[in-house]
């Protein structure tokens, strides 16, 4: 039995939820995200006045592992960490750009064009891989993760169970459908993440896919890590060639598709072929009669 | 390769090609040599000057033009050479070369490279 009312309660929930960021430079607006390891909220930054998101980890993440991580992956397609401390409480935090767009599942949503999609594909491609090139693997790769900013920019966010390429084997992170295999045992390596890119990349594409691009998901989702793309600038050569009109390595294409594919791309050649091959024909079978 | 001399070579095979169509033509059988080399010159002479045109203008359209207009005035003065027995080809040798000359314009915008801009 309460003797407060449940919006008090409520309200005393939130009280003692909100960190208390009054010895740093940050005033919290609102919350704006939630996950395992922490809550990422919309804070001001008084001191250079403007709008940064801070994610405040759990009690427990002593050492502000992920900052220190994300510090190191200066990319364009991963936001960049201003600042980090801990609070009076003992929670770390860190204060990273507030990337202004939508999440990559509600950007589907708005049904772009299959290029575009694809395109957006290779940018996040472009960002694990360099990830990857750095010596870390985000192990937690899925749309709700990926962030597209009002000019088709794109974010990878959410490092929080990201790890060494060369690390031990950690606890199982990840999320399903998006989680690969070998994460429930604890092992992980760049495949790991080419695997949820390849279920990413399934997300991408239209009912019914185009085969080749099926077959690239499919290759990349393997349950067998080793069956499938070695890495991910790989995997983004694969989706790229398709974009290319270009055969692509998952798949073998039929005689007709490659006559198709010829076809396409070479319609203007084609088409003066046979317009000098009609010419010649119409010469040499009605030329006679018309004198 | 640079552009001039694709479209020499393309020309060459595509005029060579043209030319040997005449087999296909009795009463000019016996002149296929001379044909075949007038042809061929009229291939290569329209892929020289589509290939110039191509490191100077990159456009499929210009270079289609081009080839047409050539390929048609090329055409023209090699039909306006008459047969032994007085003939004009000119429908014969004109709107082929008109089609030949776009497929010559058209291989020379497509192929080879072009001169890096200073």
């Amino acid at each position: 039995m309460s003797f407060l009312p449940d919006r008090a309660l409520d309200h005393l929930r939130d009280v003692a939820e909100t960190p208390d960021f009054s010895e740093t430079r940050y005033q919290v607006e609102e919350e704006i995200g939630r996950g395992g390891m922490g809550i990422v909220y919309r804070a001001w930054d008084a001191q250079l006045e403007r709008r940064v998101a801070v994610k405040v980890m759990n009690a427990g993440y002593a050492i502000n592992r992920e900052a220190k991580l994300l510090a190191q992956l200066e990319h364009p397609g991963i936001a960049p960490v201003y600042d980090a401390g801990a609070l009076p409480d003992g929670r770390c935090y860190y204060a990273m750009r507030l990337i202004q767009g939508r999440r990559l599942d509600e950007f589907l949503r708005a049904e772009p064009a299959l290029p575009a999609r694809l395109r957006l594909f290779e940018k996040i491609c472009e960002a694990v891989a360099f990830a990857h090139n750095r010596g870390v693997i985000h192990c937690d790769l899925k749309p709700q993760n990926i962030m597209v900013g009002e000019f088709g920019e794109v974010f990878v966010v959410d490092w929080g169970v990201a790890r060494a390429l060369d690390g031990a084997p950690a606890p199982p992170a990840g999320t399903p459908p998006y989680m690969a295999p070998e994460q429930s045992g604890g092992g992980a390596d760049a495949r790991t993440d080419v695997f949820a890119l390849g279920r990413i990349l399934r997300d991408l594409m239209p009912d019914p896919p185009p085969r080749p691009l099926a077959a690239i998901a499919q290759k990349a989702s393997a349950r067998d890590a080793a069956a499938r793309f070695a890495n991910v600038q790989q995997l983004a050569a694969d989706v790229g060639r398709f974009l290319d009109g270009q055969p692509v390595a998952a798949y073998r294409d039929t005689v007709p598709e490659r006559l198709a594919r010829f076809g396409r791309q070479n319609q203007v050649l084609l088409l003066l072929l046979g317009t000098y091959l009609a010419v010649k024909l119409f010469l040499y079978f009605l030329a006679p009669a018309l004198k | 390769m640079n552009k001039p001399v694709v479209g020499l070579i393309a020309g060459a095979v595509l005029g060579a090609i043209d030319g040997a169509t005449a087999w296909f033509t009795p009463a000019v059988r016996s002149e296929m040599t001379t044909i075949l080399m007038g042809s061929s010159v009229k291939g290569m002479a329209v892929g020289i000057i589509c290939g110039f045109l191509a490191r100077k203008v990159h456009s499929t359209a210009a270079g289609l033009a081009a080839g047409a207009g050539f390929g048609l005035l090329f055409a023209y003065l090699v039909a306006l050479m008459p047969e032994p027995d007085g003939t004009h080809y000119y429908l014969q040798i004109m709107v082929p070369g008109f089609v030949l000359g776009a497929l010559i314009g058209f291989l020379t915008q497509k192929m080879g490279t072009a001169p890096a801009k200073a």
